[in-house]
């Protein structure tokens, strides 16, 4: 390379002086582009860590998130993410989620895969079998209408209308054992 | 918050933290755990704020602050209530706004006593039961109801007390008693509650400051001083919190001695003042207002407890209030019934009241453990959670787990809370063996963010709707998708069931369309639901719009408006360069899109700002209605000097100077008559675990903190007590920029386990040389729950402190590690014993006591042999640190 190709020369001499575009390309960065820049489409967002709430941009191509980055419409976040939201790509499409439903039947030392619609039903089976059979009408001679049989965990990282579901849903069931982060 | 000012949410929202003439930072270390809220501390600074960052470490938010004053963890109600005293004690309140908007002038009951008078507890303890009658706390002559907290009560706790003295006494259209309480304007009555406020913390001296919370008195003063001279008519000052302080077990009355210094101030609902609560989960806010709580229905209902003949009416007469919008609590019951019951409720049948399953006492996290130990709870869903490493005493959530028949888990990767049953710390140890554990357990995978459409609710109160980009890949789905499908399936199941505990499944109105190859639930739909609709469908564009007789439904009414017009409120998205300070139009915050809560006491009694440079909302003479820069929290069209007529009720009853419009009197509560467990007023105790004895009263403990007894968990002798010499550290826990919470959405990322790669304990020079720990090196840290190993940090940062007389040690722990996913390391909530405060049932956790020592810890059974030598050493027994009373 010819030294007047010197990306610190350029810098020097040139007007890009804080080195932020013309003086530091090569003829290999000259033909890249940003993945946003392919993108089908780009799907507005909120950061999923934090209750901060930052805003995000979500680039889609081809049916995949490619990118996902600040949304400087936000009046709250004004386009800045973390190092947490900025990895969030790698959160929804990282090699440790996992995609298939598991079962560890009773002392088995180990999982097996299950179908999505056979654990469903199971899943439901165990609901009714336990709430029939621990549902209490009364305690110490008061109406109490409830399972103190079945419990749940969670939910300050779920959406609002997943926690209306799920209150509703547990509820109607007679479970009261409904706890989330908030707790903790 | 709630209790003190009408809602459980933070008053104000980030963006205006620019506004404010000085910040303090306590229990947060906001740089680094909201960093990018943190922007606006920033720019306040670089107008010319001053910011104040009280904590245990140096952190960046320290390294960013003005002025860094380093306190022992867990002495946050002697600093803060050492600056009440001073701001009282040199008459540097806000008098107007004091008089005008808060009860200081309410006089109260003649049989109150304080702790000045029973040394360190009030009147009405109840040794037997570790609860309180609080009936001597209330007004003189008058029963308000809490805004939040304890409202519905079991009988234990209020024997004969309000609930049968009123509850069934009145119609539907409540007690028809005059809502004034008695008041001395002139804040001289020894029983108003200026002087109430006075006398109990008279004691927190700059000197008590100094001897509880290790701070030298003259950087003590010159806090009280900096917070004085940024408030009053032209400057307003910003106090921000997190964690840090909600989890002690007396968390709440920490926040509490925050909302009254700010009342005393004159900060509250003004631009640039406020208390700003940050929260550590996308939408902890959502899941506590639309509540996947075990004590709440949405919108700070509370769920009903469990009464002889209780029905509707019973239920809201004993849980509403005279006047302010608590009030209107009938309306947002029975709307909120319509809309899980439909046309099955109706006025005939209590609109289903009886369908809602009653609570009996604490159900929450830590007792369903203890009743998942003891064979009562015997299925779990913990869905994007991991208690087995993130909940205190993370050994007893395990167990609890192995005691289950079945248990659901879902999460994106596979936590300790799905794997414990073949690679949990008790198989390695021996105590459990995987062919012995007989939970059944299902692992269903979850979609991202990206892959479903729905709403968070963050920090400031802000409703966000994040857009589906694409469909979740194999069987992963949300959890919108797991609950539609799973209710679905158990209704057709017992389709044609006669029997009457199945009623309230078949009856349930679960009719959600779906969408797309997955048959995707619509959370729109569920939104509208949420927002509600009127008679003709058309959805409600306010809550002021509900209906008592069954002709509105709305699932959740603090959130009715956010589909106003038909349209998704929440999905807006004007950029905010566009629009002022406040943006509007950005998403929707509760209740009816209001950004700074309480704002009517932005301006006078006259309904004119307190100064040019302060104002956000006014009385428009001319127009006859508030006005200003934000949506008025207050009757559009009510006047600063109405005054209403003898015999109103609810909303009616509001006075054009009741800021408070939620509060049962319309003030914002410097004493608390109601809603608390455990004090009208904060009160310094020791936490559960202390190496120093309480200064001010012989109380060493919170008298009515929940106690769970338990083999595996043990307190330490605290204080003078003898043993505590074994565990002379103060322990703290901490989050990292780079880690989220337990770990289950950042240890499995290779770009955060990179950059913050594995579990270290902080610990001062001097300790380090005390100890013997080499930075780098290994450590063991103990106590009577549990041992976990750490790298050695040693630094500067967690500077020995002194207190009592004495030099006072603290270790730091980051509690987000698991022996699973990229980045491993022992759990801190092995070390954490479960005390839990007695309102919010949240565990102390922020500081605790522990011992340290070079090296690895033991393997295998080897860990239990360690701690259990402790347990000895300390002579410690299932009644170490159980007591109520000190024994004298």
């Amino acid at each position: 390379m010819k030294i007047t190709r010197w990306p610190v020369l350029r810098q020097v001499r040139g007007q890009d002086h804080l080195g932020r575009g013309a003086a530091v390309t090569s003829a290999g960065s000259a033909h890249l582009s940003a993945r946003t820049a392919s993108a089908d489409r780009v799907v507005q967002s909120v950061c999923p860590y934090c209750a901060v709430g930052c805003g995000q941009r979500v680039y889609v191509k081809g049916e995949r998130v490619v990118h996902i980055e600040g949304d400087p419409d936000s009046p709250v976040s004004r386009g800045r993410l973390c190092p947490k939201g900025s990895a969030s790509l790698q959160l929804t499409t990282g090699a440790a989620r996992r995609y298939e439903v598991l079962y560890r039947a009773p002392h088995a030392t180990d999982w097996t895969t299950m179908d999505l619609d056979t654990a469903m039903d199971m899943v439901a089976d165990r609901v009714i079998e336990t709430r029939r059979k621990t549902f209490a009408w009364q305690e110490d001679g008061v109406r109490v209408r409830r399972t103190m049989g079945i419990a749940s965990l969670g939910g300050a990282t779920l959406d609002n209308e997943e926690n209306y579901l799920m209150k509703k849903l547990y509820t109607a069931l007679g479970v009261v054992q409904v706890e989330n982060q908030a707790r903790i | 918050m709630g209790t003190s000012f009408g809602r459980g949410g933070a008053t104000t929202f980030l963006q205006d933290l620019q506004h404010a003439d000085c910040i303090v930072i306590q229990g947060s270390n906001m740089a680094e755990c909201h960093p990018v809220g943190f922007q606006w501390v920033m720019e306040a600074k670089a107008r010319g704020a001053t910011v104040i960052h009280v904590d245990p470490r140096f952190t960046r938010t320290s390294a960013l602050a003005d002025v860094h004053v380093p306190i022992r963890a867990g002495s946050d109600i002697a600093f803060l209530g050492g600056i009440v005293r001073y701001v009282i004690e040199h008459e540097r309140y806000f008098r107007d706004y004091l008089v005008d908007f808060t009860n200081a002038a309410t006089i109260v009951r003649e049989d109150l006593l304080d702790t000045e008078d029973l040394d360190g507890v009030f009147s009405g303890l109840e040794e037997g039961v570790r609860t309180y009658d609080p009936r001597s706390w209330e007004y003189e002559g008058h029963h308000v109801q809490a805004s939040a907290g304890a409202r519905e009560q079991p009988h234990a706790a209020h024997r004969g007390a309000s609930r049968s003295g009123r509850a069934h006494s009145y119609g539907s259209g409540g007690p028809p008693v005059d809502p004034r309480v008695h008041r001395d304007e002139t804040l001289a009555h020894p029983r108003c509650v200026f002087q109430i406020v006075k006398r109990h913390f008279s004691r927190y001296t700059p000197e008590m400051v100094e001897q509880i919370c290790g701070v030298p008195e003259e950087q003590f003063l010159d806090v009280c001083e900096t917070l004085c001279e940024n408030s009053g008519r032209d400057r307003t000052s910003a106090i921000a919190y997190a964690v840090g302080w909600t989890q002690h077990n007396v968390g709440v009355q920490v926040i509490r001695t925050a909302a009254i210094l700010q009342l005393l101030l004159g900060n509250i609902g003004r631009p640039g003042g406020g208390i700003m609560a940050l929260r550590g989960h996308s939408s902890i806010q959502g899941s506590t207002d639309i509540p996947t709580l075990y004590d709440l229905l949405p919108g700070y209902i509370p769920m009903p407890h469990a009464h002889h003949d209780e029905d509707l009416d019973a239920f809201i007469e004993g849980a509403s209030a005279d006047k302010g919008y608590w009030g209107e609590m009938r309306s947002y019951v029975v709307s909120l019934l319509k809309s899980w019951w439909g046309d099955a409720a109706h006025r005939d049948n209590d609109y289903c009241f009886d369908y809602l399953p009653r609570v009996t006492g604490d159900h929450s996290t830590y007792p369903t453990v203890m009743a998942q130990l003891d064979g009562t709870c015997k299925g779990y869903f913990i869905v994007g959670e991991n208690p087995a490493v993130g909940s205190a005493n993370a050994k007893m959530q395990r167990l609890g787990m192995a005691s289950l028949d079945w248990l659901v888990v879902r999460d994106f990767s596979l936590i300790e809370s799905a794997t414990w049953w073949k690679d949990g710390p008790e198989i390695e140890s021996g105590e459990l063996c995987t062919h012995d554990i007989a939970t059944e357990v299902f692992f269903f995978p979850a979609a991202a963010h990206t892959e479903k459409n729905g709403s968070f609710t963050n920090t400031q109160r802000l409703l966000q709707w994040h857009h589906a980009a694409v469909e979740p890949a194999g069987t992963a789905r949300s959890e919108l998708h797991f609950y539609a499908h799973l209710g679905r399936i158990i209704k057709e199941k017992l389709a044609g069931s006669t029997d009457e505990m199945d009623r309230p499944i078949l009856d349930l109105v679960w009719d959600y369309p779906t969408e797309g190859r997955i048959a995707e639930p619509s959370a729109e739909a569920v939104l509208r639901e949420v927002n509600g609709w009127n008679a003709d469908g058309e959805p409600l564009g306010s809550y002021t719009e509900l209906k008592d007789d069954g002709s509105t439904r709305c699932g959740c009414w603090i959130y009715c408006g956010c589909t106003a017009n038909g349209v998704n409120q929440t999905a807006r998205r004007r950029p905010g360069h566009v629009q002022s300070w406040v943006a509007p139009e950005w998403g929707w915050a509760w209740p009816s899109n209001r950004r700074i809560l309480y704002n009517r006491a932005s301006a006078d009694r006259e309904g004119r700002p307190w100064s040019a440079r302060k104002a956000l909302v006014w009385w428009d003479a001319d127009e006859g209605r508030w006005r200003g820069h934000d949506v008025p929290d207050f009757m559009a069209t009510t006047p600063p000097d109405y005054v209403p007529p003898q015999g109103a009720r609810a909303a009616a009853a509001l006075a054009g100077d009741d800021a408070f419009i939620m509060q049962a009197d319309g003030k914002g509560w410097l004493y608390a008559p109601a809603g608390l467990s455990d004090g009208p007023l904060p009160t310094h105790y020791e936490p559960q675990d202390s190496p120093v004895p309480n200064l001010l009263y012989t109380q060493q403990r919170n008298p009515v903190r929940e106690m769970l007894v338990h083999p595996h968990n043990r307190s330490h002798p605290s204080g003078t007590e003898p043993g505590a010499e074994v565990f002379p550290y103060v322990l703290t826990t901490f989050r990292l920029t780079e880690h989220h919470t337990a770990g289950g959405m950042s240890r499995w990322q290779p770009y955060l386990s990179e950059l913050q790669p594995e579990m270290f304990c902080e610990v001062s020079p001097e300790l380090a040389g005390e100890r013997g720990l080499a930075h780098g090196g290994w450590a063991t840290i103990v106590t009577a729950r549990g041992a976990i190993e750490a790298r050695v940090l040693v630094t500067d940062r967690l500077a020995p402190l002194r207190c009592a007389g004495r030099t006072i040690h603290q270790i730091a722990l980051p509690w987000h590690w698991g022996p699973n996913g990229t980045a491993t390391g022992d759990a801190a909530n092995e070390l954490v014993g479960i005390s839990l405060d007695p309102n919010s049932h949240i565990q102390g956790d922020k500081a605790f006591t522990g011992d340290i020592r070079p090296g690895r810890r033991p393997r295998g059974a080897g860990v239990r042999d360690l701690v259990e030598g402790y347990i000895r050493r300390a002579g410690i027994t299932e009644h170490t640190g159980t007591e109520v009373r000190p024994r004298r």
